[in-house]
């Protein structure tokens, strides 16, 4: 049977891991590499890597780390795919189809696109044309407004207007193969999952939905696998912050006899 | 490794290599990334990962000429072949991606859409594999390991013998295949972590 799946978000900005908090207060965590390889040690299921950096600067100004000082997001996927024996979605600053191809060619195995789909619904149909649907993941964000959920493009913090089930049901027309939907609301709370959402969206579309924000216990992660019909569940900053958090999750989700792969420990 | 096997991974143009690329040097093998005739001579160990349409790949084989070559050095010679994926695919005698096309042969089926039901297209993630007979490939292997899989479209053998393993996504499809020197697997060993990277040191080892 094909298993549900746990995928850690690294979060890049300037060249640093980030924590971020409600999508506008971020700190530095670490290294992009490190993180990366013990993230692939507890065997993860897959990673989603975003770039969230406005300025384009990637230099962590660090020598001491035991790896090269990457001066770009494309050097540092390429320095990531290395350490990554499990599928690589990277995702930020995509705007055209080079981006993409220049993306898979340095190791990425699927895109995640957010603002771009936003403003040109053409270049997911191109996408999906091009490197099939397997390599697309339309990343949403959303924000409750008045009871309502809003699609927010989080580029320049706007309300597009667009209620959120809406727009799943456009993407999924456009043929791209997973959406991976955050709750700014949620993001870097640790208040458990937005339940709702999640069944909101996948009463709506048939295709995989990964859904992230708000998970603070690994009670949380069982909680929405229990309780909705995701397929995968994402989380970002509890991963850094207790030592193989990830495994003790998979660990939690795979005793609760939920549909997950055995957790492992993998020395690289 | 005590003997000298040199693995070539084909590259025709269509993509992503680096993955197994990383995997084998990762396992520090002796290995080239090529599809010349005479580097392709010089190994003992072929793999082709397949990305892409069954059509599109064969139309790739053919213009490069791979196909004469798997004739001789696979067929003739009987060096070991991994096909990864469509490189597994292309093995039957036709595929019906995208209209039929005819394959390389070498194993007698045909590769046709996963009849998923409610089930989506493609089937994307980890699915653990039964194995059916045994076989070097699964050296070290458990039955029902995951591995990570990508696809819409599975081989229909016409021979039981030459199943290694079947999966299960609403039909039970055909994830590995054998015949003598040939193997070849329908999901990613190279995304497929512990296993995925004992199944490649499993091939280039024989």
């Amino acid at each position: 049977m094909k298993k549900k799946r746990l995928i850690p978000v690294l979060l890049l900005k300037n060249g640093w891991i980030v924590q971020s908090h409600k999508f506008t207060n971020f700190k530095n965590l670490g290294n992009p590499i490190t993180s990366v390889k013990r993230l692939s040690e507890w065997c993860s299921d897959e990673l989603i890597y975003l770039d969230i950096s406005k300025e384009g600067k990637y230099d962590i100004k660090r020598d001491d780390q035991n790896y090269p000082n990457r001066a770009s997001f494309l050097d540092i996927i390429e320095d990531v795919a290395k350490m990554a024996f499990m599928p690589l979605s990277v995702g930020g600053n995509i705007k055209s189809i080079k981006d993409i191809e220049i993306r898979i060619k340095k190791g990425a195995d699927k895109v995640c696109i957010n603002t771009a789909a936003l403003n040109d619904e053409n270049l997911i149909k191109e996408a999906v044309k091009e490197f099939g649907s397997q390599c697309i993941i339309n990343s949403v964000d959303t924000k409750r407004i008045n009871g309502n959920y809003f699609v927010i493009n989080s580029k320049i913090m706007k309300n597009t207007n667009l209620q959120i089930v809406d727009w799943v049901k456009k993407i999924e027309e456009l043929g791209v193969g997973e959406i991976f939907v955050n709750s700014i609301d949620n993001d870097g709370v640790g208040d458990g999952y937005d339940i709702d959402l999640a069944n909101k969206i996948k009463k709506n579309v048939k295709i995989p939905i990964i859904f992230c924000g708000g998970a603070g216990s690994k009670e949380d992660f069982s909680k929405l696998v229990k309780e909705t019909d995701i397929d995968a569940v994402a989380a970002a900053n509890i991963f850094h912050f207790s030592d193989q958090s990830l495994y003790y999750i998979k660990k939690h989700l795979f005793d609760s006899s939920l549909n997950f792969r055995e957790p492992k420990i993998f020395e690289i | 490794m005590q003997k000298k096997n040199k693995i070539c991974l084909i590259n025709l143009g269509s993509g992503n290599v680096g993955s197994v690329k990383n995997i084998l040097k990762y396992l520090e093998v002796d290995f080239c990334v090529s599809k010349t005739e005479s580097d392709i001579k010089k190994s003992s160990h072929l793999i082709l990962p397949g990305v892409g349409s069954f059509g599109s790949l064969m139309k790739k084989i053919i213009d490069s000429k791979f196909d004469k070559i798997f004739e001789e050095e696979v067929i003739m010679k009987k060096k070991n072949y991994l096909g990864i994926c469509v490189g597994m695919q292309i093995l039957a005698k036709y595929g019906h991606e995208f209209g039929k096309f005819k394959g390389i042969g070498a194993i007698d089926g045909e590769v046709r859409k996963i009849d998923s039901k409610d089930f989506t297209l493609p089937h994307i993630g980890w699915n653990n594999i039964e194995i059916k007979k045994d076989s070097l490939l699964f050296n070290d292997i458990n039955n029902n390991a995951d591995f990570y899989f990508v696809n819409s479209y599975a081989l229909k053998c016409n021979h039981e013998n030459d199943i290694l393993s079947t999966t299960n996504y609403n039909e039970k499809f055909v994830s590995s295949i054998q015949k003598e020197n040939i193997f070849g697997v329908q999901f990613h060993p190279e995304k497929s972590q512990q296993d995925g990277i004992k199944l490649i040191k499993n091939f280039v080892s024989i």
